[in-house]
């Protein structure tokens, strides 16, 4: 177990150390991005004194180093700065709104994009993995056949045109769903849920397909090996054979599909978001790239990267967890 | 009363590409009650398919074409397939030729051993749990109370194969399929498995298929053997019969194939430089010290044969000495020069006269390129030459092994039998126009008539080119035919060293002596006769030291 333990921190070490370049990056880049906020603020007529005197109160014109280093040294203790836009200037007059704080701004957004992604994991990857254990198990039957061109079809189309489809589907043509995700806080679970469930379900049939397919391939890799063999000589059944001795041996590569979807789940769902007016932090991030409000495209951009970090973090570990010979070591 | 296991006139296919090839032409078996019955041939017999075909089971691209297979009366090829399943592990089980590789590595022996008979509803899992423990005493595996809830890499290979048996015997069955389950062990293991074996089958009076390429472990183990050649039954009769007077000529090609021996080359003189000196190696993987202080010398134009079991460091000193390991201790000097120790300081001459060839010839060689871009590849890279001159050389190296380059310049190694295959890593090796060749088990994946083949190949190669042999095998038989000089090694250590005739004459290091008197015989008797000798709790203890 010792063994395992070493690995599991080297690992997490090994994470930090990424989302620590991961952030250099971030700085670096987004500092790159042309025009500026006090620019972007004030308007073409500016005099420059204006823009001078706005960058010098929000930091701007110190050196990039500096900058990164306060930055840092601040988010590592959970202070992710201030937000440009939300700030109002209050700064003028030496008073922070707390509501302005980038905390504040994306705390509940990143809540409502988790819960998004929440739904969607527990409806996708049962059905994922479900589907391609079946697909596996029923190879080259009409069932497989239709599992793989239907998964296909949903992932190639793009996410907006997929979002209609259900839309139209299920709030016009048949009323079941609303049509519109405009959640607020003090909602139940339960009516969160439902306006929830529409983006939760096109997401699914997005991320669905790899999961699906990888699965069902980790599984049939595995088919031609002597133990399989052996429990079939065992007179197991099938699908006994496929749970029992093909699954555990295959996690590895399944959970590290999983992972990835679920990051993407996190990071990638702007489109859904905007058809649905989804609340997300996917919109807050595109709002604020377009403002130029830099403290919270960071905040959003190292959110982004953490979960990425994590999650695959979480499926290297597992996978290294599914392997016997790491948990018991001769 | 009819006899449990009926097999008339049966023919199988396999698919190759699109067509279908026989593998299995019209063989009768028949098995009675408690009977074994040994089936030998070389490997493309059909062996293993005849034994899978006897519980009804067939591979994926194999189909049966024809003939009949009756167990206890039960049509298995028409039966469906609810009631095949309802007998296989039930009433007919199977032991595998690697436990290790059919065991399930995720889940404990136990909870694979049980399975069966819980699946089946013929015992609960207490129950077999407990019966597990009474047939891993019986068997003679070393702590039988805890070593089932071990998982597959941490019990060792003999006492995986034991374990395999044990799980076979779980619902006892009235028929077990063998196939080959001692092919890869080493000799002294594979004493304590064949004991094991045929007690709990005599116990039990179950009934037998034993599948194997080798002649003396046959002997041992069956009533009656059944010979098989590519597809095609050569001759059955009782075991005593079959040794003493077969009938075929093919049965007796496969008794005589062990007589190649290379007479021992004189001993070098007292001012030989050795071609190769390994000078008190020591070497580790991390903390793990897997050779100690090893030393010996190769000279030119002889072969020294290195043999062990698994684990004893003979493979980690080919790894030392190409460079692909740096040694912690000691020095590897070539013509008395030393060697720098990793291979990436080494210069191209130092690289070009040391080459290797190894086991498996399959894995060994680039499936997608062709048999001259394979031997090409080493040519220019060592001798630069390009074009026609190129080709010329592979052509030649082509005959040297004995193929025919018109043949097989352009096939892919797909296309190639596993001698060939073989052969073409010897000119791959030869390419470099190396002074020392190191073979890792290079005949040990073979059956015995082609690499007896190989062995005299590289026997001509060594008289006509004067090369140098460090030859790595666990298989006497292999030593006898081909050393000048032997090195045995046991877990990291030399225990002895000398001239073959030595080595082979009395009176032995006790190691040795177990090695060499491990190696089966051609004669019923050897292993009750070896296992009066050694005595049985002996060879417990034996299991036991190896824990």
């Amino acid at each position: 177990m010792g063994s395992v333990i070493r690995i599991v921190l080297q690992r997490l070490a090994l994470g930090l150390l990424t989302l620590l370049i991961v952030s250099a990056v971030i700085f670096g880049a987004v500092n790159l991005l042309p025009g500026d906020f006090a620019q972007a603020v004030l308007g073409q007529s500016a005099t420059p004194e204006a823009v001078a005197a706005i960058r010098t109160q929000l930091g701007l014109d110190q050196s990039l180093p500096v900058r990164y280093a306060g930055w840092l040294w601040d988010a590592a203790r959970g202070d992710l700065g201030v937000s440009f836009a939300q700030a109002n200037f209050a700064s003028f007059t030496g008073r922070v709104d707390p509501s302005a704080t980038v905390l504040a701004q994306i705390a509940p957004r990143f809540a409502n994009t988790m819960f998004l992604a929440g739904v969607t994991a527990a409806i996708a990857v049962p059905l994922a993995v479900g589907l391609g254990i079946l697909a596996a198990l029923w190879r080259d039957t009409a069932f497989d056949k239709g599992a793989n061109i239907a998964t296909l079809s949903s992932i190639s189309s793009p996410e907006f045109f997929v979002a209609y489809i259900l839309i139209l589907l299920l709030a016009v043509v048949n009323p079941v769903l609303p049509s519109l995700s405009n959640i607020f806080p003090g909602m139940s679970f339960g009516e969160r849920l439902e306006k929830t469930l529409l983006p939760a379900l096109t997401l699914t049939l997005v991320v669905t397909a790899h999961m699906m397919r990888m699965t069902r391939a980790a599984i049939l890799n595995l088919m031609a090996q002597p133990y399989i063999e052996m429990a079939r000589l065992k007179g197991m059944r099938p699908l006994h054979v496929i749970l029992r001795h093909a699954l555990p041996n295959a996690l590895a590569p399944i959970v590290n599909v999983i992972a990835l979807n679920l990051a993407y789940l996190v990071t990638g769902v702007v489109v859904v978001e905007v058809v649905f007016v989804y609340p997300g932090i996917g919109q807050l991030f595109v709002d604020s790239v377009k403002l130029r409000d830099i403290p919270v495209v960071q905040a959003c951009c190292l959110i982004f990267a953490a979960a990425y970090i994590l999650l695959n973090l979480t499926a290297d570990i597992l996978s290294i967890l599914s392997n016997p010979r790491l948990r018991h070591p001769k | 009363m009819t006899p449990l296991l009926e097999i008339r006139d049966l023919w199988i296919e396999g698919r190759s590409d699109e067509d279908w090839h026989p593998i299995i032409n019209g063989v009768d078996l028949t098995l009675g009650r408690g009977e074994v019955l040994g089936l030998i041939g070389e490997s493309g017999a059909g062996k293993s398919t005849l034994g899978l075909a006897a519980m009804g089971y067939v591979r994926d691209g194999v189909r049966i074409s024809g003939g009949s297979v009756r167990f206890d009366g039960l049509d298995l090829i028409h039966a469906s397939t609810e009631e095949k399943r309802s007998l296989l592990g039930r009433r007919i089980a199977y032991v595998a030729q690697s436990a290790a590789a059919s065991f399930n590595p995720a889940h404990k022996l136990i909870d694979q051993h049980v399975e069966a008979p819980v699946r089946h509803g013929v015992q609960d899992r207490g129950e077999s749990v407990e019966d597990a423990i009474e047939l891993y005493h019986k068997l003679r595996l070393p702590n039988p109370e805890e070593i089932g809830f071990r998982y597959p890499h941490q019990v060792s290979g003999g006492q995986l194969q034991r374990a395999m048996t044990a799980m076979a015997m779980s619902c006892r069955p009235d028929l077990i399929i063998f196939d080959e389950p001692t092919t890869a062990l080493d000799v002294t293991t594979q004493i304590e498995v064949l004991a094991a074996i045929r007690d709990i089958v005599d116990q039990f009076g179950t009934s037998a298929i034993y599948i194997t390429h080798d002649l003396a472990v046959v002997a041992q183990m069956a009533d009656r053997i059944k010979v098989l050649l590519r597809g095609d039954e050569v001759e059955t009769a009782t075991t005593r019969a079959m040794l003493e007077h077969p009938r075929e000529e093919y049965t007796k090609s496969l008794w005589a194939v062990r007589g190649f021996e290379r007479p021992e080359k004189p001993a070098p003189g007292p001012d030989s430089v050795p071609i190769l000196s390994v000078d008190g190696v020591t070497a580790a993987y991390g903390e793990q010290v897997v050779l100690e202080e090893v030393s010996f010398d190769i000279h030119p134009g002889r072969t020294v044969a290195v043999v062990g079991e698994s684990g004893s460091g003979k493979s980690t000193t080919a790894r030392v000495i190409t460079g692909l390991l740096p040694p912690r201790g000691g020095a590897v000097r070539f013509e008395g020069a030393p060697l720098p120790p990793g291979y990436r300081q080494r210069s191209k001459d130092q690289l070009r006269q040391i080459q290797m060839i190894y086991q498996m010839a399959d894995t060994a060689l680039n499936p997608r390129q062709s048999i001259a871009q394979i031997i090409g590849r080493p040519v220019r890279f060592y001798s630069g030459l390009r074009g026609r001159r190129l080709r010329a050389r592979v052509d030649e190296l082509l005959e040297q092994i004995e193929l025919d380059p018109a043949i097989f310049r352009d096939r892919l190694p797909g296309e190639l039998s596993g001698g060939q295959k073989q052969r073409v890593g010897i000119a791959r090796a030869l390419a470099a126009e190396p002074r020392l060749i190191i073979c890792d088990e290079v005949t040990s994946a073979l059956d015995q008539l082609v690499a007896e083949g190989i062995l005299r190949l590289l026997a001509r190669l060594q008289d006509e080119l004067g090369l140098s042999y460090m030859f790595i095998t666990h298989d006497l038989a292999t030593v006898k035919a081909i050393a000048d000089e032997v090195v045995v090694m046991k877990e990291g250590r030399v225990i002895e060293q000398g001239p073959k005739t030595a080595m082979f004459t009395p009176p032995h290091h006790p190691y040795t002596d177990l090695l060499l008197s491990s190696v089966p015989e051609m004669d019923p008797d050897w292993l009750d006769r070896l296992l009066a000798e050694r005595g049985v709790e002996a060879l417990g203890e034996q299991a036991a030291d190896k824990m």
